[in-house]
């Protein structure tokens, strides 16, 4: 494929899921009108999802999942010695994710809870740059189709992606929504990282922080409008730790 | 066939999440055949201990990457049950609208992009968008529908907005309604394109007698709450649904398994067709006609067409439900709730099955005890006793190694497992 005249590279990509639901998986093969011109940029080697072909030459690897098991975790550093870009996919993969609320209970009491006495392979929930090195994290929960396209253009052409930085506020109020904190909902908009076209508040539900954090977020003043607000401390917490997002903040 | 077979299948492909298929023939004769789910799990019913029930649905959506309306609506209903919560009648039709988009999706999913490689001998659907233009058409339209609907009901296909405890936080405005309307007529030839590709399909020949389970419907094909009927005659009620799906825990499966009044039994278009039948739009029952498919069926392939069926019944009854919907008020879109001690079930017809969420939740609004019973686990048990009599068949026809791999892939793959969302 030729692109200004120049001919491009037709990386070979696999894509690999672990502990997680596949609806990241499910996005790259959603945007069907796009889904010939993605596939002319890229050779699929390894998809197992939606492909019987399983090669093991593929350059770019994208990670969707947290790993919790030690199998898991070996055969994502075989991948990463494989691949020369490793992408992680969506909020599992970059954050621990949903998954991770598991981590709230001792591990013997979540087997019991699920599986009584049977055993069962299971570890704490890590992100995959806790395994592995990453060249790439793509947030969201789900990842939103129309970035890793973006995002897929980026790594054919060979730039390097600069994501925003600023917050999902931002992108929010440039498509003139009415702010959910007026309809009386917690909203992690100003502290989450943008890219998602405001997805939630636009469907009238306060951002969740999917995205992880924005740089600089300043949740100070986050915490002090949600008080001022009158939402109970608990409410503000349950909320802040649904995706793993804020760990470090 | 005395040559000693081994089949071992790591990791199917084209199914959602991970599975192994194993068969080892020697003799002549089965040895050892066994469909083990090997998905880690990921404990849903540990994190939502002590989540507050406005958050649930939300959570429980993640469950599954493919039927997240259908959790989202399990889990809202299930509250709305224990509360009783009466949500208001537009939100009751956009919800239902919500699933229907989510089942023609889901349908469409599997049916070109894991089924139609093995009738056209491809690894995926990515080469057959380059050699059948007009299948690619068709799969954008009718894929692309699909999403544009979920975006409009749910907020989007994969992991909705919108599904909240009491209704939904909006209803989309009559000018958005009316704009689907006109592609969703655009998409109906379209549906007839895809059953007049998939029809000349031959699927396997093979049956085995299976008990079907699913909701029971009363004046219309069910998708959201209801009894619960199988076709060995039992019937039960929603909160009953234990009784229905008895699960149990194998070596080989980080599922669960389930049983009723056999050893196994099956979920999903294949038993909504078949205990619903009489139910179906006179349009889907002319596309059962034209595939020559009667209810009653045992061949597990055949859920294949039951899919074609229900998506051709989910278009025409999304028409007449938007068009109520233009012709009504839609302003009142969620009923507000005081939350007190109670526990509730909800059950809806996910795209694979039958699917139940069970909370107790607490005087402060918390779930104390949760409870999912995902249509894949329900169905684990049929496909591994139908391997085994698949691949018994199969060694009586002398079949050699390379069909019977063949052939159990593509039995596993007729049911569409959700194997992330049975392990979750």
């Amino acid at each position: 494929m030729k692109y200004l005249g120049i001919t491009l590279a037709k990386p070979k990509i696999g894509v690999f899921g672990f502990t997680g639901c596949e609806g990241c998986q499910l996005q790259i093969a959603n945007n069907e009108e796009n889904l010939k011109d993605l596939f002319g940029l890229i050779e699929v080697v390894n998809f197992r999802e939606i492909s019987s072909e399983k090669r093991g030459d593929y350059e770019i690897a994208f990670i969707e999942g947290s790993i919790t098991t030690e199998k898991e975790a070996k055969n994502l550093k075989n991948i990463r010695e494989q691949a020369g870009i490793l992408v992680a996919i969506g909020a599992c993969a970059c954050l621990g994710g949903v998954n991770n609320m598991k981590s709230r209970f001792p591990l013997q009491d979540v087997v019991k809870e699920v599986y009584g006495a049977h055993s069962i392979d299971t570890g704490p929930v890590r992100k995959v740059r806790e395994i592995v090195s990453v060249d790439v994290e793509l947030p969201g929960c789900p990842i939103s189709k129309p970035e890793f396209e973006w995002l897929v253009r980026h790594l054919v052409l060979g730039i390097e992606p600069q994501f925003p930085k600023y917050p999902v506020c931002v992108e929010c109020k440039q498509r003139l929504n009415s702010c959910v904190f007026d309809m009386g909902m917690i909203c992690l908009g100003p502290v989450t990282r943008a890219g998602c076209d405001a997805v939630c508040p636009r469907n009238r539900l306060g951002c969740w922080g999917c995205r992880g954090s924005s740089e600089e977020a300043n949740f100070e003043s986050l915490m002090e409008i949600l008080r001022e607000k009158g939402f109970s401390e608990e409410h503000i917490a349950e909320r802040i730790q649904f995706f793993n997002a804020f760990s470090g903040n | 066939m005395d040559i000693p077979v081994n089949i071992k299948i790591d990791h199917l492909a084209r199914v959602e999440g991970h599975g192994n298929i194993k068969i080892r023939i020697e003799n002549g004769k089965l040895a050892e055949c066994a469909w083990e789910v090997v998905e880690t799990p990921r404990f849903f019913e540990v994190m939502l201990k002590g989540l507050s029930i406005e958050m649930t649905p939300l959570l429980t959506a993640r469950i599954c990457g493919i039927c997240s309306i259908s959790h989202a609506l399990a889990s809202a209903r299930a509250i709305e049950r224990a509360l009783k919560i009466e949500i208001p009648k537009p939100a009751q039709k956009a919800r239902l609208l919500a699933k229907h988009a989510e089942t023609l999706q889901s349908h469409a999913l599997h049916l070109f992009f894991l089924v139609a490689p093995d009738f056209l001998n491809t690894d995926s659907v990515i080469p057959i968008m380059e050699t059948h233009p007009q299948v690619a058409e068709t799969t954008i339209r009718i894929k692309g529908f699909a999403n544009r609907a979920s975006d409009l009901f749910a907020g989007r296909t994969t992991h909705p907005i919108v599904i909240k405890v009491g209704g939904l936080t909006q209803i989309p405005r009559k000018r958005q309604l009316r704009e689907l309307v006109k592609d969703l007529d655009a998409t109906i030839p379209y549906l007839q394109k895809a059953i007049d590709f998939f029809k000349p399909f031959k699927m396997p020949d093979f049956a085995r007698e299976t008990e079907f389970v699913s909701l029971k419907g009363v004046d219309k094909y069910p998708f959201i709450g209801g009894d619960l009927v199988s076709s060995d005659g039992v019937c039960k009620k929603e909160d009953d649904y234990r009784a229905m799906t008895n699960e149990y825990i194998v070596d080989f499966s980080t599922s669960k398994f389930s049983s009723l009044s056999r050893e196994s039994f099956a979920v999903g278009a294949l038993a909504r067709f078949n205990n619903n039948y009489d139910l179906l739009h006179p349009m889907a029952k002319e596309v059962a006609e034209n595939l020559n498919l009667k209810p009653g069926i045992h061949n597990p392939f055949l859920c294949n067409h039951a899919q074609l069926v229900e998506c051709m019944h989910v278009i025409y009854e999304f028409r007449e439900i938007i068009a109520e919907l233009i012709d009504s008020d839609t302003s009142e879109c969620a009923s507000s709730y005081n939350v007190k001690k109670c526990e509730g079930v909800g059950v809806v017809e996910a795209p694979r099955g039958i699917l139940y969420h069970y909370y107790r939740i607490d005087e402060a609004g918390k779930i104390e005890k949760a409870d999912c019973v995902i249509p894949t686990g329900q169905n684990h048990a049929n496909i591994h006793y139908d391997l085994h009599a698949l691949v018994e068949e199969l060694i009586e026809q002398n079949k050699d190694e390379k069909e019977i791999t063949r052939l159990a892939q593509m039995l596993v793959r007729a049911y569409d497992p959700c194997i992330s969302c049975s392990v979750h």
